[in-house]
């Protein structure tokens, strides 16, 4: 009793407790000023984000919607269908060079209607308030409806020229306009009038999500449909093979396969792989299913098969990761119920390891969604406009993916492919999002703690 | 159904769609990224006027367009290479070695190379001698060769802004390097007197391979910063002008065309680089444009011979057509290049 009652006479702590001592103020400045590291340290990260994602939706936000000029026009017979057969196989053979006089002529019409003097334009100046696209928006429009010829449509929307669009966007100015080859102020000053008038105006761009790629004359006409189908395709193809494929293999390495040099070995290699740099998978995708296996140049199916080769490693291991954190206790359990080491596998450890698998899938496809090295060298950093078939034909056709898309406008000459590049990573970003937040979701409900 | 019965089945339907859209029914081409905007141009036109598919463009630069070209005949190759620049013997050899044995050649128009610099900046009137004066690394003076170090252009040319010299220059896998090289740089190196110097002291066996060595240490830029290669696109070059206004970059003539509101042009030799006078000859910096076909593929995928008809047609590649409004300088000699492509001509050995 004595020896606990006695008081440390000589001990460490001398001065009063309500005083600090040289020592603590230290220890509390040294915890003061960590707590200062890391939120400098957080605030640095945030401000990067922040910086990224301002710089991405200011220059990409006006990707989603696009100026349209919406005119009366008149479709004569007799230059849209000369055989009177209203057959759109006979049409077809009017070109849209034939669709363009037509637009030309309407536009013109429009024009004086609404009293908007155009003097001292060409009449190439005036057509070029129209996007190239234009005409074949019109014969589209025509050769699904060939009752529409010889009538008058009152209202039929088609897209404006991208340089007009970008000065309603402020890309292009007056000034800007003054030095641009493809531009000249007059005809900014007639879409100006044409807009006060009711003629132009800006919309809600859903063709961005759903048309296809556009050349570099077109880049108000330019989308991410086939892009979006493309990667589409290669994530089904993804899904189905790495799933079966990447659990069967953490389950064997997991449950069954005994430990010795050769698992060892497969361990460090399936490590290893999941290093690798994508770009090495695509030059094995090419000598292998293109040149190898003869399977087709620029389709969803090798570039699914090569994001499969890559997705596998990552998803194999936190799928053991997920496997390993199922208390043993389970698996004794059911072994001592009498169950068999498959019963164990699949009715008990399997099923509570679900939510940790599905995660690591998803974060996989995730990684496999935003990659774009591997695809250049299988041929899919390509310029397809036709949309790729149903499944699964549709495998084979060719397509691009969303990162490609990216990657190849920002390559273009045009201006306005900067704000379509921008527009592009905000889809991909959303897609991202989305899947990263149903991982999140999922490990939230389903995940178990021991 | 049995299970089973149900999985073949399944397995026998896909198996028949698959090798049903193995039977390819859309053309495809790839290769220089200077050609890819005109290609794009057509191919968009062909899809939309024609009841074939759109042909599918790739980029990659003229080379590797051309060794995917050369690896063989069948589905799973491609039928178009794009190349600016023509493409070589050992790219026939590997041709020939994979089966790839008729070529058809066909030029289609020329590109016009320009100097462009920031828009507010001062007016650059230049020669050949000015670009080798500014960027080689050895220069002569007073019938000597001494190190370049010249820091502004007016030490290169009293008639020159003093504007410090930094040049974006294509890098070596561009096809653009190779013409700025021939066109430019060497060009330069005989007017200046520098190659006479360096063929004097040039070692080799006989003329042409002094000749061959004059040339290369013409080509040998200086390397302290004042001449940079850009490895990208001409989209970085015009990004790094936008950064550092003192700068004068080298860029494709439509892509200047498409950015006249960014960028300023040079003369050379007091032309002004236009549509008009590269067709013309006057301005001298340019090269022809080509894409290769493989003439086994014509007949076999649905549509080549329609495409390649209507790429050289005077609706496309004429001087009204949509390239030349690109920036494509039209080839004075396209109606001979149409009899070709309309006959399948095949190329002939390189001269």
């Amino acid at each position: 009793m004595t020896d606990i009652s006695a008081a440390p006479a000589s001990g460490s702590h001398r001065g009063s407790l309500l005083v600090q001592d040289e020592l603590t103020r230290k220890r509390n400045a040294a915890e003061t000023r960590f707590r200062l590291y890391g939120i400098v340290a957080i605030s640095i990260a945030m401000l990067a984000l922040a910086a990224l994602l301002i710089s991405i939706f200011s220059a990409g936000m006006p990707a989603f919607r696009q100026t349209f000029v919406t005119i009366p026009i008149e479709l004569p017979a007799d230059k849209l269908d000369k055989s009177g057969t209203r057959d759109s196989a006979v049409m077809a053979k009017v070109t849209t060079v034939g669709y363009a006089k037509v637009i030309n002529e309407a536009l013109a019409a429009a024009l004086a209607a609404k009293g908007i003097s155009t003097d001292g334009m060409t009449e190439k100046q005036i057509a070029g308030l129209l996007s190239p696209e234009a005409p074949a928006q019109l014969r589209n429009y025509v050769l699904a409806n060939p009752a529409v010829v010889g009538t008058s449509l009152p209202e039929f929307e088609l897209l404006a020229n991208g340089r007009v669009d970008g000065f309603f966007k402020g890309r292009v100015t007056m000034e800007s306009a003054k030095l641009d080859s493809n531009i000249t102020p007059e005809q900014l000053q007639v879409a100006q009038k044409m807009t006060d008038a009711g003629l132009m105006g800006k919309r809600f761009n859903w063709a961005f999500i759903t048309a296809p790629d556009a050349s570099d004359q077109r880049p108000e006409a330019a989308g991410l449909g086939v892009a979006i189908l493309g990667s589409l395709y290669m994530m089904i193809v993804v899904l189905v093979l790495s799933l079966p494929i990447g659990v069967a293999a953490a389950v064997y390495l997991e449950e069954f396969a005994v430990k010795n040099f050769w698992t060892d070995l497969i361990e460090v290699n399936i490590a290893n792989l999941a290093a690798v740099p994508s770009i090495v998978f695509g030059i094995l995708g090419l000598a292998v299913f293109i040149n190898f296996a003869g399977l087709p140049q620029s389709a969803p199916i090798v570039g699914g098969l090569v994001l499969t080769l890559m997705t596998l490693p990552r998803i194999i291991i936190p799928a053991r990761a997920a496997l390993k954190a199922v208390p043993p206790s389970i698996r004794d359990a059911a072994l001592g119920v009498g169950a068999s080491k498959v019963q164990s596998v699949f009715h008990h450890v399997l099923p509570l390891a679900a939510p940790g698998i599905l995660t690591g899938m998803i974060i996989g496809l995730a990684q496999a969604l935003g990659e774009t090295a591997p695809l250049l060298l299988i041929g899919m950093v390509a310029f397809v406009r036709d949309y790729p078939g149903g499944l699964p034909g549709g495998l084979f056709d060719p397509a691009t993916a969303l990162p490609v898309q990216v990657y190849s406008w920002t390559t273009r000459g045009d201006p306005g492919f900067v704000e379509r590049a921008s527009g592009a990573i905000i889809v991909l970003l959303v897609f991202l999002l989305i899947m990263n937040a149903v991982a999140i979701v999922l490990r939230r409900r389903f995940e178990r703690r021991w | 159904m049995s299970f089973m019965k149900l999985t073949a089945s399944t397995l026998a339907i896909a198996a028949v769609s698959a090798t049903a859209a193995l039977a390819r029914d859309n053309i495809q081409s790839a290769g220089s990224s200077t050609v890819l905007p005109y290609a794009t141009i057509v191919a968009e036109a062909f899809g939309e006027n024609f009841d074939f598919k759109t042909p599918v463009v790739e980029s990659g630069g003229s080379g590797a367009g051309r060794k995917k070209f050369c690896e063989g005949v069948g589905e799973n190759t491609i039928d178009i290479a794009n190349s600016s620049s023509r493409i070589t013997q050992s790219d026939i050899d590997t041709c020939a070695k994979n089966g790839v044995t008729e070529i058809m050649e066909v030029r289609f128009g020329y590109d016009g190379i320009v100097f462009a610099s920031d828009i507010a900046g001062p007016d650059f009137a230049f020669t050949p001698a000015d670009w080798y004066n500014a960027i080689g690394a050895q220069v002569a003076k007073d019938g000597a060769l001494v190190a370049n170090a010249s820091a502004t252009w007016d030490q290169v040319n009293a008639a020159l802004p003093a504007q410090p010299i930094l040049a974006f220059i294509p890098g070596t896998k561009h096809g653009t390097r190779e013409v700025f090289d021939t066109k430019v740089i060497v060009a330069g190196c005989k007017e200046t007197g520098a190659y006479d110097l360096f063929l004097a002291k040039a070692e080799g066996a006989d003329e042409k391979e002094k000749a061959k060595a004059a040339e290369k240490a013409c080509n040998t830029l200086r390397t302290d910063g004042k001449s940079v290669d850009v490895d990208g696109d001409y989209t970085e070059t015009l990004a790094r002008i936008a950064a550092n206004k003192q700068a004068i970059g080298v860029f494709g003539l439509s892509f200047y065309q498409n950015n006249t509101d960014k960028l300023k042009v040079a003369t050379i030799n007091g032309v002004t680089p236009t549509v008009e006078s590269v067709a013309k000859g006057e301005y001298p910096v340019s090269r022809p444009l080509y894409f290769y076909v493989k003439k086994a593929h014509l007949g076999v995928i649905p549509g080549l011979q329609e495409y390649i008809d209507f790429f050289v047609s005077d609706d496309m590649a004429g001087p009204d057509g949509p390239l030349a409004a690109y920036g494509l300088v039209p080839d004075p000699e396209l109606a001979k290049t149409q009899e070709a492509v309309a006959a399948g001509t095949v190329m002939g050995p390189l001269n």
